[in-house]
């Protein structure tokens, strides 16, 4: 078995990715973008980082993706009327993200690490040893990230309220 | 899972970061040639995710537990974000009848 886990699974992610952007019908790309981040639900498993998989798969699979899917339905598109760029756009694009892979790659090569993952402690990523770390040095950006939630939750509301006709 | 874990110390950092450099990619490049709204930000959390996995690999890498805490607070403000983005799409096409970017050219120069 070995390493190929990861290689099958990387495989597998970078195909769903493309097939999130080049897919036609955007419920299609919707369907997966779940897939995609199924496969890094598994990565964060292989890595042993089980409590960011968990919430990986709860916080986008479940939540983010049911999000996204209400308002494709509720905005009611089809294939129809879905907008496209002119050919010359798209070619243009992909060149453009061909140059940044290519910086990046160079940039790697000029650092080369070749290290391999070592996984020195087991209990790295478990649930125990995460919570000590955020109830502990991260207990300000925990208490903060709520009040984020909430002025989030507070101006989606708003957003989308419908609006009165003012009357003075 | 302790199988399956020892076998991982095998694959080099660098393909992690490969990886993670051609999903950031795929994330850009749709930006750049997608014009439905939504599609635009399903490239976005795509994005948001490649850096996601690149941050718990080196925390790993480094035995660090600090990164994959921060990984969590990335997925507090992606859920912030995505609400937020939502309505304003939502609040476009109520406006708009569409969520064709090129409608919203007002500020384009």
């Amino acid at each position: 078995m070995g390493t190929s886990v990861f290689y099958f699974v990387a495989t597998l992610s970078i195909i769903f990715s493309l097939m999130v952007i080049f897919s036609k019908n955007p419920i299609h790309s919707v369907l997966y973008l779940i897939l995609t981040f199924f496969t890094f639900t598994v990565h964060y498993v292989l890595l042993n980082a089980q409590f960011l998989a968990v919430v990986n798969f709860i916080v986008y699979m479940g939540a983010i993706m049911v999000l996204f899917l209400f308002v494709l339905m509720l905005l009611n598109l089809n294939k129809e009327n879905e907008p496209n760029k002119s050919n010359l756009l798209k070619i243009v694009g992909v060149i453009a993200g061909g140059c940044l892979v290519v910086t990046l790659m160079g940039a790697l090569k000029a650092v080369n690490i070749d290290s391999p993952l070592v996984l020195v402690d087991k209990d790295l990523g478990l649930v125990e040893r995460l919570g000590k770390e955020l109830f502990g040095k991260f207990m300000l950006p925990f208490e903060l990230s709520s009040i984020l939630l909430l002025s989030a939750m507070v101006g989606a509301v708003l957003l989308t309220k419908k609006e009165e006709k003012t009357n003075g | 899972m302790d199988n399956l874990t020892q076998t991982m110390q095998a694959v080099p950092l660098e393909h992690y970061i490969w990886l993670c450099a051609i999903i950031f990619t795929i994330g850009v490049v749709g930006v750049l040639t997608r014009r439905n709204a939504i599609v635009i930000f399903m490239s976005v959390e795509l994005m948001l995710n490649a850096v996601n996995l690149l941050l718990t690999a080196f925390s790993v890498h480094h035995n660090d537990p600090s990164g994959q805490v921060f990984v969590f607070f990335i997925m507090a403000l992606a859920a912030a974000e995505v609400a937020i983005g939502l309505s304003i799409i939502v609040m476009v096409y109520r406006n708009t009848q569409s969520i064709d970017i090129n409608v919203l050219n007002r500020l384009k120069w």
